[in-house]
């Protein structure tokens, strides 16, 4: 077998059998269908038993008769607070409100109740506001539009192509959360297998395996199958979280319904993601395998992944803050295009306009100039300084070693 | 044809030649001492030879072919800085490193027991490398090393934290590397290793050849025409000694240019003194490398 392939292969069996990346694996999916379980057993406790309040009222304003019935809750009227009063200590009613005589000029509904209680409850003022707006507008004008007056506006916002025709892709919240919640995914898959790569190459430094492992393999025969094998244990926790992502935008979209009605993974979404996940983890794998041959151990190794990935996760916030309204601005065009910082940055502005193509291709070919660019130099810092222990070198020494070679 | 042919390397690092213009050769069934001080150059030569660095100039060949992956197979590394994968297991450490020496893995497997058996640790062969001690682990590093059947085996201060049992243990196997063919280059700073195991020898000090050739030829260069004595008796006028030195229950006679070790032992014989040992001294090599390097200072 090819020696690359055979490290890839130690590698690959080596990261999925530790603890710590099975965790990982499965941490999402579980949180994400105990969440949706949680929120069904909730609504079922919320909706299924519930009783519904019986509600009184007093009306010493006059004119209050109609329109009793709101939606499930009815109104009872009662000749006087004391009655009310009575019927609600003897539990015939569970609340009662009284429209006082000034109610025309103050506005005030005294509302009374046996129960402590944070707020009214929604359902109970929606039905009291739409019950005083009927009978306050019973007469003096047209019923439909008092019904009209009470709802004047249900939005219903159109996107539409090029060509006029009504978008495939309508944007929104939803549109919004899907290619945010992909890109922190990719950033954490991005993260968790090269920090494997640093970890590992760390350790290999201090256990002193580095030279054993020299002294049968090249050094790039050691970073390709450390990159691939550690890459195909990140692609396969992402997929596994893209596997669960569909089927949890699905059940969100059906069971949780408002704003994540709609919630979906596209087809061209799930391509850009494999593309940019590969394109992204081989830049971060090739980079961080550099500051591990450079590291004298993994800790020191650590400190310099942090400055890198720092511009990774930077445009989620550059979006979100700044460009939320124009995402084609020309700093996101740059950051789109900027190998280090494209891959967050495609998916978040997916959710918030769309990509020109050319603007794709060429972050795309910039990630690949990247990759190899990195390839060539990381390679050489492999054989200057994998073997050199004790001392991790200053940014000068490391310039001056490489600039010597 | 040499198994080892190192032509005119040299290596500088910034203004520092670590490395300055070296050339040896190492033969099968030989067992050659890459010797001198620590700083002298050895790892740095020894890393050149496994193409782990790249020399300034010169070049090497190993079994006649230039250095490449393909020469790596053939050759077993002993490092000085040892380690292994703490979390593999004894026989997965072995089999994993001879596959990456292109071993056949059923071969491997094989060769791992065959091994194993051999230092003991059979029972140990599912323990993982980080529950071994430490002598344990430095036998399996060497069993790393030669499980692959290298023809050429490079040990880096190969005894080094080793006790006196494991020490004469891996001397034996060694030794029988040797006698099976094998171009073994063993480098050490301690001098006394490589006059008990070694048939040829180069000592370098700063990068450059000091001494090179046959042990014993070298040691008889240097030695200083005397001859060691243990005996019984009281010690006579022998003539043709010019100075005596008592140490550790002997006595070193210095001989003057005329007279031979064999004149000097039928005198002593015709005085009636009772001899036990006789030799002919050799000076150690740590005096030869002072001597040599001194004359060149």
């Amino acid at each position: 077998m090819n020696k690359t392939l055979l490290i890839f292969r130690h590698e690959f069996f080596n990261l999925i059998r530790r603890k710590g990346f099975i965790i990982w694996l499965v941490a999402f999916p579980v949180i994400g269908f105990s969440a949706i379980g949680i929120y069904m057993i909730v609504q079922g406790i919320g909706t299924g038993d519930r009783d519904l309040p019986v509600i009184g009222y007093v009306d010493e304003f006059g004119g209050f008769g109609e329109y009793t019935v709101q939606g499930e809750l009815i109104f009872i009227p009662f000749n006087s607070q004391e009655e009310a009063t009575d019927a609600m200590l003897i539990e015939d009613i569970d609340e009662f409100f009284v429209i006082p005589e000034d109610y025309l000029v103050q506005g005030v509904v005294y509302r009374y109740v046996l129960e402590k209680e944070l707020d009214v409850p929604g359902e109970t003022r929606s039905a009291m506001i739409s019950f005083l707006q009927s009978n306050l507008l019973e007469g003096q004008i047209n019923p439909e539009i008092t019904e009209r007056v009470k709802s004047p506006m249900l939005l219903a916002s159109v996107r539409l192509d090029e060509s006029g025709n009504i978008a495939e892709d309508q944007g929104g919240v939803a549109a919004f959360v899907v290619p945010t919640i992909f890109a922190f995914l990719l950033v954490m898959a991005i993260g968790s297998s090269s920090g494997y790569l640093l970890q590992g190459l760390g350790e290999e430094k201090e256990n002193r395996v580095m030279e054993v492992l020299l002294s049968s393999v090249s050094p790039q025969q050691l970073l390709t199958g450390k990159v691939l094998g550690l890459g195909a244990g990140g692609l396969l926790q992402v997929l596994v979280w893209l596997g669960s992502l569909v089927i949890l935008t699905q059940l969100a979209s059906n069971v949780v319904g408002g704003v994540l009605e709609g919630l979906q993974v596209s087809g061209s979404m799930l391509i850009l993601g494999i593309v940019y996940f590969i394109l992204g983890y081989l830049l971060f794998a090739v980079i961080q395998a550099g500051m591990g041959a450079v590291g004298a151990n993994a800790k020191d190794s650590q400190q310099m992944v942090v400055a890198l990935m720092l511009p990774a996760v930077l445009p989620l916030y550059i979006f979100i803050f700044f460009l939320r309204d124009n995402p084609d601005h020309v700093v996101g065009t740059v950051l789109t295009l900027i190998p280090i910082t494209a891959p967050m940055s495609v998916f978040v502005r997916l959710g918030l306009s769309e990509i020109p193509l050319w603007e794709l291709l060429v972050g795309i070919g910039l990630m690949i100039a990247g990759i190899i660019g990195s390839l060539l130099l990381v390679s050489k810092a492999f054989r200057i300084f994998l073997l050199m222990y004790g001392k991790t070198p200053s940014p000068r020494e490391i310039i001056r070693y490489l600039r010597e070679s | 044809m040499p198994f080892i042919e190192v032509n005119h390397v040299s290596k500088t690092y910034g203004d520092r030649t670590v490395v300055n213009d070296l050339s040896f050769d190492v033969n099968g069934g030989e067992i050659f001492g890459l010797i001198g001080p620590n700083g002298a150059g050895k790892t740095t030569t020894i890393r050149i030879m496994m193409d782990l660095i790249k020399p300034d100039s010169g070049d090497v060949l190993i079994l006649g072919q230039r250095l490449g992956e393909a020469t790596k197979n053939d050759i077993g590394y002993l490092p000085e800085e040892r380690g292994l994968y703490l979390n593999l297991t004894v026989v997965e450490s072995l089999t994993y490193f001879a596959s990456l020496k292109r071993m056949e893995a059923h071969r491997a497997a094989t060769r791992a027991d065959e091994l194993l058996a051999r230092v003991d640790l059979l029972p140990h062969k599912q323990k993982k490398i980080k529950e071994l001690s430490r002598g344990m682990g430095q036998f399996v590093q060497f069993l790393v090393t030669i499980i692959h059947e290298p023809r050429v085996i490079i040990l880096d201060e190969p005894f080094a934290n080793l006790d006196p049992v494991n020490t004469e243990l891996i001397k034996d196997m060694v030794f029988e590397l040797r006698n099976q063919g094998t171009a073994i280059i063993l480098s050490t700073h301690r001098m006394n290793e490589v006059e008990e195991l070694c048939d040829r020898i180069l000592m370098i000090n700063e990068g450059r050849t000091v001494l090179y050739g046959d042990l014993a030829e070298i040691k008889s260069r240097y030695r200083s025409n005397s001859v060691l004595l243990e005996h019984e008796g009281e010690l006579g006028e022998v003539s043709g000694v010019i100075r005596r030195q008592d140490h550790d229950g002997r006595t070193e006679l210095f001989l003057d240019s005329e007279t031979t070790p064999q004149q000097v032992l039928a005198q002593l014989l015709g005085q009636g003194v009772t001899v036990n040992r006789f030799e002919v001294a050799t000076p150690p090599l740590h005096d030869i490398f002072l001597q040599v390097v001194g004359e060149r200072q």
